[in-house]
């Protein structure tokens, strides 16, 4: 089996301006936060970013380098409203797809199966359709002829991930008790990059866990990243709690230009060898 | 909170709880402090076979206090997001949500304030709302009624309202149901002929006044409405078990 061990620096190499980007996790939890920091000194811009969004599209709302979010919901849980992402609603600086978080796994599954789109009733009657006038309707074939949304798929040109373990060729473990839909956003990628906080053997990862936490399996993954501390500040259970001090100081940030230089100084401007250095003290 | 004697906070659990009566066998979602001690009200006293998470993953097959870890020995299943968008697709699921806005025809708001295209203030996102108002039953909480958050028009429809579903047609609105509104103030329904929203009770001390007052449109007022039922001594007791550090009594706006 193939080694597809690389840096976090390889993966990003492949994101280029203007590209669609897949974030697996949710909210403020389980978020491949190394890949979002190496895309934030990569310095790479002009992206779209599908996600359950958390401060992964803050931070890149921050950094000025996202110009299209498409999610059902920006949050940061404890923090319920995401700061960077209402600053760059309310300046009119981003562009932004809202959709219902349901039609938003069914545009991910969409995707992964290859299909133009998938039926629902979620989004009828409300403004969703309003909002978004790229999105139709579709009419059963069937006696009952009901008016459906045809939910359109979230094609994604690179997803990232983390999980809890990964070995060397791309098979993934959710050690967690939700596994949310990164399966999904690897499968409606064109590359997909899998960061974890520790890469074991094939063997140690079967055992570390029940078989239903192998959630990603290596025909999945382009690349594989050990990155401890990968998804900090958001959770990472059971390896790590969110770091709610942290994540108050992030939050901070959007109120004061000064406090958000330095935080950028101190955490984004650095490597991530570093960033996890300031962080652990 | 050690005394028996109900709260407004208590009087609007009770109430809360009342919007679960005869759910059976269904999932409740309850967004917030009071929805939450009021399901597990519910579940405690007259609903016992209501299913609810502890907010995340687990299944738990009794009501915890507000803020209590589970143990293993609560959890009875499992519930991670992929399995809640299937229990609400299929139907099985009563869901109480916030509202930043709500209308007179149950047209709910968590998305923003202001035109969507350039909002005042960016809030939540439409979440889940568009998808579980059309298809199952929703119930909303207002903590802090007012002519601000009870609007002639929400400006943006994130949770379905009963006009909107009625432009859907009988196909697409036959799952929708607004159950019931809960305020620091009183109940209130949509069992008019047009869906209009009508005042049921008026909570213990509120004068009708005061809800038209902090009313942004006009409610439908039958006639001799009644007054919203007060937890017996047996329920504040439980109450003060399930919320022992009065979380609701602070959420409360009396």
């Amino acid at each position: 089996m193939k080694d597809k061990r690389m840096t976090v620096e390889q993966a990003v190499a492949e994101v280029t301006d203007g590209m669609t980007i897949g974030i697996g996790g949710w909210g403020s939890r389980r978020k491949p936060m190394a890949f979002v920091r190496a895309l934030v000194r990569k310095g790479v811009k002009d992206l779209t970013v599908v996600s359950y969004g958390g401060p992964d599209i803050g931070l890149l709302c921050a950094t000025g380098q996202l110009r299209k979010a498409v999610y059902g919901f920006v949050s940061l849980d404890s923090i319920p409203l995401e700061p960077h992402f209402r600053k760059a609603r309310q300046n009119g600086t981003l562009e932004a797809v809202e959709l219902d978080e349901g039609m938003f796994l069914l545009g991910l599954r969409a995707a992964a199966q290859r299909l133009p789109f998938l039926p629902t009733r979620a989004g009828l009657g409300s403004d969703v359709l309003k909002i978004n006038p790229h999105l139709r309707t579709v009419k059963s074939p069937y006696d009952d002829g009901e008016e459906l949304v045809a939910v359109p798929a979230l094609n994604v040109d690179v997803a990232f991930i983390h999980m809890n373990r990964a070995d060397a060729a791309g098979n993934g473990q959710a050690l967690g008790r939700d596994p949310y839909f990164d399966n999904l956003f690897c499968m409606a990628a064109t590359k997909a990059f899998m960061s974890c906080e520790k890469v074991v053997s094939t063997e140690e990862l079967v055992r570390g866990g029940p078989l239903q936490s192998l959630l990603i399996n290596r025909m999945m993954v382009t690349g594989v990243v050990e990155a401890p501390g990968g998804a900090h500040f958001t959770e990472c259970p059971p390896d790590y709690g969110r770091d709610e001090k942290f994540q108050r100081e992030y939050a901070a940030t959007a109120k004061d230009e000064e406090a958000w230089k330095a935080f950028r100084a101190k955490y984004l401007d650095v490597s991530e060898a570093e960033y996890q250095k300031a962080v652990a003290s | 909170m050690t005394s028996t004697e109900a709260t407004r906070a208590d009087v609007c659990a009770l109430a809360v709880a009342e919007c679960f009566r005869d759910d059976g066998e269904i999932m409740v979602s309850a967004m917030g402090t009071t929805p939450s001690l009021g399901a597990r009200l519910a579940k405690s006293t007259f609903e016992p076979d209501l299913l609810m998470t502890d907010g995340f993953n687990l299944l738990l097959r009794r009501a915890l206090p507000l803020g209590a870890k589970p143990s293993d020995d609560d959890v009875e299943g499992w519930m991670p997001f992929g399995a809640v968008f299937e229990t609400l697709w299929w139907g099985r699921r009563h869901v109480m949500m916030g509202a930043s806005q709500i209308d007179q025809f149950g047209n709910q708001n968590i998305a923003c304030i202001g035109p969507w295209e350039n909002p005042k203030a960016q809030l939540l996102g439409v979440r889940g709302a568009p998808g579980n108002t059309i298809n199952h039953v929703t119930s909303y909480w207002v903590p802090n009624h007012n002519a601000r958050a009870i609007v002639a028009k929400v400006d943006m429809v994130s949770g379905v309202g009963y006009d909107r579903a009625a432009s859907l047609g009988p196909d697409g609105s036959r799952f929708h149901e607004i159950r019931r509104v809960v305020s620091n103030l009183g109940v209130f329904d949509f069992n008019t002929p047009d869906h209009r929203m009508r005042l049921v009770s008026l909570h213990p001390g509120v004068e009708l006044q005061q809800v038209i007052d902090n009313t942004g449109f006009e409610l439908v007022i039958p006639d001799g409405v009644d007054t919203t039922p007060v937890p017996t001594p047996e329920m504040i007791g439980v109450l003060r078990e399930l919320d022992p550090q009065g979380y609701a009594q602070k959420e409360v706006v009396v």
